[in-house]
């Protein structure tokens, strides 16, 4: 089933998983809330933009939508999403990270929602890619999406992958890629520049385009437009985003990625958004 | 009279991928990778069903990855390459997204290496196989398979067919003989493990790959000098019958392992010194690797693991 929100629902939607990500972070500082915050929209888009086919209720449902998230560590957003959709009860949220909960720093398949293991980088594009090569031998119209940092784009194994895909013109998935210019200990320009990686991705074989990361309307758009045209090519979409975003404290920090936010400033920013629980 | 032709045997790779491709027939779940390896037998595959094969290129890495893709869409996946590109190279991939994921989503994918130990002799250290039995038996998850002739190795495919979960089978590049007594292999001799090629007294050559038919050319040539040690073949190598190896080894007071990887590194000789009641003497190569060209026998003289060290070895232990 999609989900389907009109567009002003769907912004109040990413404030409110914003919102939830950030309570979740306060409940467990050991979590990397940056990655987390700059993807927010992309998931929200994903999950309440129409966009997934996906069954709570039958999280290996053969007719859904697959969705692999490689920059794992990333997505302390999704739980909330999760919760919300019906994937386990609500209550989990409050045991994140605690003795006997599925619910650790860095997700992995035993949380229902979840396709594939994380934690290590540059694997989901590639599985990703076995996924939508045997989807298409199957005779599945369905679509794989690949969610990746800019970051994680340093492990060769992407390039691997997407060399592959773009050869095979699996044009049933899409590499989201998080660009948040920012890894673990600077910006990316400081570490090996990416630019121009639009042009790199492009020369992969790969149809890509650039997309506002913290506009969710616009990437609701870019990825509906990205699995409607069947034209024979892997999709990439590079959401420009802020790490961090929403916390002052981490956006424009180079070390964004190891830095928390305290338990107030949660409690500040939180009641400045006024955005419902 | 002249002397019969002498029977053709076909290289492992061959048999196995033969094998699969009469199941293919039957199965159409059943895919097979390569990174830009071959064979003859490959050829007809890839020509028969072109729907389901793939080179990836040489990209091992994303060989594994793939796999694991495909696996979870319920594919029964055949993963070929070198042997020690095929474990070394993306030993991450199959640790994350084969050894890890399969723990908790149902998956088949079966690695094909070929290249066991020296087996490419002349291609140096990049190309020899000395570490994969180690590393392999050390991922939970994965079962581990070290034929010594295309018997066994038929009998590899037939286990895969029928099983769910990852799999690696460490291949000779050139083809050996049928070991004595071998044909056909039955599931449950397959899933034993172990098998004595050649009954014995006082000591057992405990060996795995190319090494039992060493050890079987050793014990034509020894039997005439009345030592008539013990050969026994031991391919598989993370889950076999133990209690069966168990007292099978405690009727021996001398026992040797002997194989075509690193001494004392976690290989055969651990497997053989956890089921023996002696003390087991271990044979493999040293803890360096191996620049010398020549023949495979002249890298196994070179490296401690000829054949007459392995001759001293067991006439020391003879009396």
């Amino acid at each position: 089933m999609k989900c389907n929100l009109p567009d002003t629902a769907l912004v109040a939607k990413a404030n409110w998983v914003r919102r939830e990500t950030l309570v979740l972070h306060k409940l467990a500082p050991e979590t990397r809330v940056a990655s987390s915050l700059s993807i927010v929209e992309m998931f929200t888009a994903l999950y309440y933009g129409g966009i997934l086919e996906h069954d709570p209720a039958n999280p290996r449902w053969e007719d859904r939508d697959r969705l692999v998230i490689s920059k794992g560590h990333g997505s302390l957003c999704m739980y909330p999403i999760l919760a919300d959709r019906g994937y386990f009860p609500v209550g989990e949220l409050l045991k994140i990270c605690q003795k006997g909960s599925f619910l650790g720093g860095i997700p992995d398949p035993v949380i229902p929602g979840y396709e594939t293991v994380n934690g290590s980088l540059g694997h989901g594009a590639g599985v990703g890619s076995g996924m939508a090569m045997g989807l298409k031998r199957k005779g599945s119209d369905r679509h794989v999406f690949v969610a990746l940092g800019d970051g994680e784009l340093y492990e060769g194994s992407n390039w691997e992958a997407f060399w592959f895909a773009g050869h095979h013109g699996l044009d049933n998935m899409v590499f989201m890629i998080d660009e948040n210019l920012t890894a673990m200990l600077n910006f990316t320009k400081n570490i090996l520049t990416q630019d121009p990686l639009e042009a790199k991705l492009t020369a992969f074989g790969l149809e890509v385009t650039r997309v506002d990361g913290h506009d969710v309307v616009a990437s609701r758009n870019a990825i509906q437009k990205a699995i409607s045209l069947k034209n024979g090519k892997a999709k990439a979409i590079l959401f420009r985003t802020i790490k961090g975003k929403g916390a002052p404290n981490l956006e424009g920090n180079p070390l964004a990625h190891v830095t928390s936010v305290p338990a107030s400033e949660v409690d500040r920013i939180v009641a400045a958004m006024g955005v419902p629980s | 009279m002249n002397a019969p032709a002498p029977v053709k045997v076909p290289a492992m790779r061959d048999a196995l991928i033969d094998r699969l491709r009469q199941a293919m027939e039957k199965d159409d779940r059943i895919f097979f990778l390569c990174a830009d390896f071959g064979s003859p037998a490959l050829d007809r595959l890839q020509e028969q069903y072109p729907k389901r094969f793939l080179n990836v290129g040489i990209a091992e890495q994303n060989l594994m990855n793939v796999s694991a893709g495909l696996a979870l869409e319920g594919f029964r996946v055949y993963a070929y390459a070198i042997a020690v590109f095929a474990t070394l190279r993306c030993y991450e991939q199959i640790r994350v997204n084969l050894a890890i994921l399969s723990q908790e989503r149902p998956m088949s994918v079966n690695i094909i290496g070929v290249g066991a130990g020296v087996s490419y002799d002349v291609s140096g250290p990049t190309h020899h196989c000395l570490e994969d039995l180690t590393v392999m038996r050390l991922l939970p998850n994965v079962d581990v398979t070290s034929p010594a002739d295309h018997v066994t190795t038929e009998a590899w495919v037939d286990f895969t067919l029928k099983r769910t979960g990852i799999s690696y089978v460490r291949l000779d590049s050139k083809p050996q003989p049928v070991l004595p007594n071998a044909e056909p292999m039955t599931a449950a001799q397959f899933e034993k493990g172990f098998r004595v090629v050649h009954p014995g007294q006082r000591v057992a050559v405990v060996t795995t790959g190319y090494m039992t038919q060493k050890a079987l050319r050793l014990q034509k040539r020894l039997a005439e000098k009345g030592v008539d040690f013990a050969v026994v073949d031991v391919f598989r190598l993370s889950q076999l019958d133990e209690t069966g190896l168990r007292k099978t080894l405690a009727g021996f007071p001398h026992i040797i392992s002997l194989e075509e990887g690193l001494n004392k590194r976690g290989g055969l000789d651990r497997l053989v010194m956890d089921h023996a009641t002696t003390p087991v003497h271990s044979m493999g190569f040293p803890g360096h690797y191996h620049f010398d060209i020549g023949p495979r026998e002249y890298i196994h003289e070179m490296a401690g693991v000829g054949e007459e060290h392995l001759a001293k070895a067991i006439q020391e232990r003879w009396g």
